[in-house]
């Protein structure tokens, strides 16, 4: 009896009314998205709307055992949990069911499930694990690649079921890695990189280098290297170029014309490297290396577009930065979605009074198109409203995650903030053109069990470590 | 790791989140404020996406006649919220159909992937243009329906059907996988119209209007910003002359089996006939998917390509080609003479007909003498030289494989199947290792056996001869568009492994099994002409179920090769009695554009083969 009444005094109210409110904002925007004159009894079952009461009642359902279970199972059997849910992965990679090209559901009686929802949750908890040993620091190479590996590989076997928009979400761990020690210039670097990459699909190859190379020179003499190494550095890296220009002229060497800008650069990073080792001077190796890892990762950019990306993909990100205009394919999807959200003006047309989103002119408007619904309805202020209680949440968690005495739950809870993250920002941001459409939920939003269940799951299993987080001292 | 520096990052991750969550509200103002390209729906406005088809591109024969074309066909499309009640008899006697097909039309457009009220949905598909005219002066009688223009093919000559192909309506699967495709679409799904889709399609375009709630049209959005014309599909030229084509297919009326004719200094196939086939225009408009249905299921298997997917066994024609081998590998001279009385007797034993004998090379394939062959094929196999019967047929294959057997050719239709060269993996499966000898395998020195070839590559194989040892990949497509160029691989010159100077050994064989004196014992003497020099060599192509097949393959003229044709006749016996005079007929018509033999031409176009299947020899 006492448990009871310091389970409900310890838990954290804000968080659980935030989760309520979102859940059945969300419901009532599917409700308005499905919506039409010929079904309107709310517990019409045969009914996205219908199916999503009940995907509901057992979210409260998991939520309430969560609460009452021993906080310790989700520390002692994190790697139990990892462990099945790879399993899962591997066996929804094979006996698993095509669902829009990729191989990601697994059906259970008449149910499908999507185990890569659960993957998340499971991920993150063995990395807490792992990363929570009271002697593990995030300071040698070995420690990183062990956590590396626990975070990554679920996504790995994802991204061979060719979902590639819930492997992309395991990239937000890094957040997880910033907060326990990962050095910031490396975030930066990796915020660079992702950049860079986008830049290189724009704009030719060669502007790149040249624009490298004269970034790397600048940074070299702010930071207090010598104008007149820089200088000669230069001059052996033109000296290269203009041979290779005149030999491909003059001799018909069959030269790509990229290359010509490339081996030079090259050739000038390999120099400097060497002078840098030898003169032991550190700034020069740092600057060197850093223009080796931008060259390299500019001239893969093309390998990764045209082999790694499937055409689905290449569309989207083609279509998004502009290359491509493709008004009937997908580029299709992404104008009706603005259009909606766009016309629904400052204070939105009022629920269920949306014309774009209802009557399909927007695709998987109750899945990954949720917001459209909310855009249309509630004009900016509803959108406002939601992004604000996200963000609240969002904040809200990182303090909870903050304030854990063991390093345990303090890593869980960055975890689930970095996930949860990472869906809103990209789910959002796809749908008024920000960034590619990458079909992932918006949570508590978007229709469907696995993913409603598993950001349940999350939430609450930091809510019941947080409320115990006294009690695990004693 | 500090405090402080814990502090730090709980406050730069926060920073991170509201700055991500900052940006997204910003650019939400932006297109929910701020911009007014979207302000149109405030009037309760929606906007209309409507696809432009293009013009699917036309198919010529090699002389520039039309064999396929377009026609207009209309979808008729409905806003179900804007229809009002209506004579459901009336409807239904306007558009020509029963009024239960416009109840059923009505019950599964709720079905449609995406269905609305709101949006213009097909109701029915491809009416013809006669019945939307009449429907377009009563249109304005019933709101909320539309006529959509779409085109469809027309065939100017009802031939080649199986060669051109059909267009029909994408599957789910095609949609998923290839974004240019959607609901509704038309793809080419075999022969010319599927191998070359992409040329034929164009590029569809779109219109984007703004409608009011009434369904009227208020204009383009944006002045047509986002539009996008559509372009038109690319012309074909093909190798096929449109004449020869409907001669051999004419020839073949009641009849199984296949006649191909090639070009042998080019590779382009000038006929390519399949029997039974079908009117291709069956295969359009709203009867298709009965149609369809009807081929599917008819015994004789009309839609089934065997010019390139049937595998027969070569049967004597393969002679050529194991002459060839043993000039080639110096174990047989065009002298060498073998004796025949009746047949091959060693072993289980090899018959043959009765002819003279001795004879040398040239008169073995004259007569068609199985005996001798079985002396140059175990000779190949059993070569001291190469050590082993195993090594003895690995020579042996690599040969026949550059006559471009036993993998596909390349021609540019879909499915096109490789046939079979036996390999000692294969016997050594089929026996055990070490169980098998030439003479176990003696079969194949008549073209039998586990040997198998489609009427393709026989005409291929007649063709390279003809050209004394090399061949072009045989194709169909001329020019594209306005480009003459077409892929280079069909321009590229296959040496076969035999020297040039052993085919004027096997032409002149070739030449007296057609052209000898009477009672010279020239086993094709009835596809003689006077006036041309064909060279041809007949074939029975042993069949487990039934009746033999007729096979006989030739080229003509002897000196300057302008034709190369394979002909089958399933169940048919003897070559000499069906396929010879076919491939004599064909080859006239080409050369002369004449016939003059019309007794030789009532006697094959009065044969019905069918039903011979099952009876025994
Ligand atoms: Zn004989």
């Amino acid at each position: 009896m006492e448990r009871r009444s310091k389970l409900l005094s310890n838990l954290d109210w804000t968080t659980v009314f935030i989760y309520i409110l979102l859940v059945l904002m969300g419901w009532l925007n599917i409700y308005a998205a499905v919506y039409s004159d010929e079904h309107s009894s709310i517990f019409d079952f045969s009914q996205r709307y219908g199916k999503q009461l009940i995907w509901i009642g057992f979210a409260f359902l998991l939520a309430i055992i969560v609460l009452f279970s021993d906080a310790r199972i989700y520390s002692g059997f994190a790697y139990v949990f990892y462990i099945l849910i790879i399993l899962a992965l591997f066996a929804t990679l094979m006996f698993g069911k095509v669902v829009n090209a990729s191989k990601s559901w697994i059906q259970v009686g008449s149910f499908a499930i999507q185990p890569a929802e659960f993957a998340k949750i499971a991920t993150i908890l063995a990395l807490a694990k792992v990363m929570g040993r009271y002697n593990f620091k995030l300071n040698s190479f070995k420690s990183y690649v062990v956590a590396g590996f626990i975070a990554f590989f679920p996504a790995l076997i994802i991204l061979m079921q060719n979902d590639m928009g819930s492997a992309l979400v395991f990239g937000s761990l890094i957040i997880v890695f910033f907060r326990e020690g990962l050095p910031g210039w490396l975030l930066a670097f990796f915020a660079f990189l992702v950049m860079l990459f986008i830049f290189t699909l724009v704009f030719s190859t060669s502007a790149i280098m040249v624009t490298l190379l004269l970034l790397a020179g600048i940074v070299f003499v702010v930071i207090g290297g010598k104008l007149k190494a820089y200088a000669r550095l230069l001059g052996i890296v033109l000296g290269v170029g203009v041979v290779l220009y005149f030999g491909s002229q003059i001799f018909s060497w069959k030269i790509p014309f990229n290359y010509i800008f490339i081996i030079p650069i090259l050739v000038g990073i390999v120099a400097a490297l060497i002078k840098a080792i030898a003169s032991r001077s550190r700034i020069v190796f740092y600057s060197a290396l850093f223009l080796l890892v931008s060259v390299g990762l500019s001239l893969s950019t093309d390998y990764v577009f045209e082999h790694v990306l499937d055409v689905h993909h290449q569309k989207r990100i083609n279509d998004l930065l502009g290359i491509e205009s493709d008004p009937l394919g997908w580029g299709y999807n992404v104008n009706q979605s603005k259009i909606a959200i766009g016309s629904g003006g400052f204070l939105g047309k009022g629920y269920l009074q949306g014309t774009q989103t209802k009557f399909n002119f927007v695709p998987e408007q109750s899945t990954d198109f949720i917001f459209c619904t909310v855009g249309e309805e509630w004009g900016f202020i509803g959108s406002f409203v939601v992004i604000l209680l996200f963000a609240i949440l969002l904040l809200r968690l990182l303090k909870i995650a903050e304030r854990q005495r063991e390093t345990f739950s303090r890593i869980y809870g960055y975890g689930v903030v970095s996930i949860m993250f990472f869906h809103v920002a990209i789910n959002i941001g796809m749908t008024i053109g920000l960034v590619p459409v990458i079909g992932i939920p918006l949570p508590f939003f978007s229709y469907g069990g696995s993913s409603l269940w598993s950001f349940t799951l999350m939430v609450f299993i930091l809510l019941k470590l947080d409320s115990d987080r006294y009690g695990a001292l004693g | 790791m500090s405090l402080k520096l814990q502090t730090d990052r709980h406050f730069v991750v926060s920073g991170i989140v509201v700055l991500v969550l900052l940006t997204i509200v910003i650019k939400l103002f932006y297109i929910q404020v701020i911009d007014s390209r979207y302000k149109f729906s405030a009037q309760n406005n929606v906007l209309r996406y409507v696809t432009q088809y293009p013009v699917r591109g036309l198919i010529y024969d090699r002389n520039g006649k039309l064999l396929v074309s377009n026609k207009v066909v209309y979808d008729l499309l409905v806003v179900k919220r804007l229809v009002k009640s209506f004579d459901t008899t009336e409807f239904a006697n306007l558009l020509d159909i029963s009024t239960d097909q416009v109840r059923e039309a009505f019950t599964s457009l709720k079905k449609q992937r995406g269905y609305s009220s709101r949006k213009a949905m097909v109701l029915l598909k491809q009416l013809p243009v006669d019945v939307c005219n009449r429907f377009r002066e009563q249109l304005f009688r019933y709101p909320g329906f539309e006529l959509q223009p779409r085109t469809v093919r027309k065939y100017e000559r009802h031939i080649a059907a199986h060669m051109l192909g059909y267009v029909g309506e994408v599957d789910e699967n095609t949609i998923n996988n290839n974004s240019y495709y959607q609901l509704g679409d038309y793809i080419g799904i075999s022969g010319l119209e599927k191998t070359y889709e992409k040329e034929l399609r164009g590029k569809k375009g779109v219109n984007i209007y703004m409608v009011d709630v009434h369904n009227r049209i208020k204009g383009p959005y944006e002045n047509g910003k986002f539009d996008s014309v559509a372009v038109e599909g690319k012309n074909l030229e093909t190798t096929i002359d449109a004449d020869l084509q409907e001669y051999g297919e004419k020839l073949m009326v009641n009849k199984i089996g296949s006649i191909v004719a090639i070009d042998p200094k080019t590779g382009e196939v000038l006929a390519m006939v399949t029997s039974p086939s079908y009117d291709p225009s069956l295969l359009v408009g709203r009867e298709r998917a009965q149609n369809f249905m009807q081929l599917q299921t008819d015994s004789l298997k009309p839609i089934f390509n065997r010019s390139i997917m049937a595998l027969y066994p070569p049967g004597s024609t393969f002679k050529v080609v194991n002459a060839l081998i043993g000039l080639q590998e110096g174990i047989v001279h065009p002298y060498t003479q073998y004796s025949c009385a009746g047949g091959y007797t060693v072993g289980r034993g090899v018959g043959c007909h009765i002819h003279r004998s001795p004879i040398n090379l040239t008169e073995a394939i004259e007569m068609s003498c199985n005996t001798y062959f079985c002396h140059v094929f175990r000779n190949i196999i059993d070569n001291p030289e190469y050590g082993s019967v195993e090594e003895g047929l690995n020579v042996w294959r690599k040969h026949v494989e550059s006559f471009g057997y036993g993998h596909k050719l390349g021609i540019d239709l879909p499915n096109e199947l490789g046939g079979i060269v036996p390999s000692t993996s294969f016997y050594d499966k089929y026996f055990r290792k070490g169980g098998w000898s030439s003479l176990t395998i003696i079969s194949l020195a008549i073209g039998q056996g586990e040997l198998s070839a489609t009427p393709l590559q026989m005409a291929n194989l007649v063709s390279t001869i003809a050209n004394r040892g090399y061949y072009l990949t045989p194709h169909i497509v001329k020019s594209i568009g306005d480009s003459l160029s077409i892929d280079e691989k069909f321009s590229q010159m296959h040496r076969t492994t035999i020297d040039s100077v052993w085919y004027n050994y096997v032409i002149e064989g070739m030449d007296m099994a057609v052209n000898c004196e009477p009672g010279g014992g020239g086993t094709a003497r009835i596809a003689a002409l006077p006036n041309i020099r064909i060279c041809g060599k007949t074939g029975t192509s042993q069949n487990p179920h039934g009746k033999d097949h007729s096979v006989f393959f030739a080229f003509a003229p002897k000196d300057d090769p302008k034709i190369a044709i394979s002909v089958y006749v399933e169940n048919a016996g003897f070559g000499a009695t069906w396929a010879a005079p076919i491939a004599s007929l064909m080859i006239e018509k080409y050369l002369t554009d004449s016939i003059s033999r019309p007794y030789l031409e009532n006697y094959i176009l009065q044969a019905n083969l069918l039903n011979r299947r099952g009876k025994t020899k």
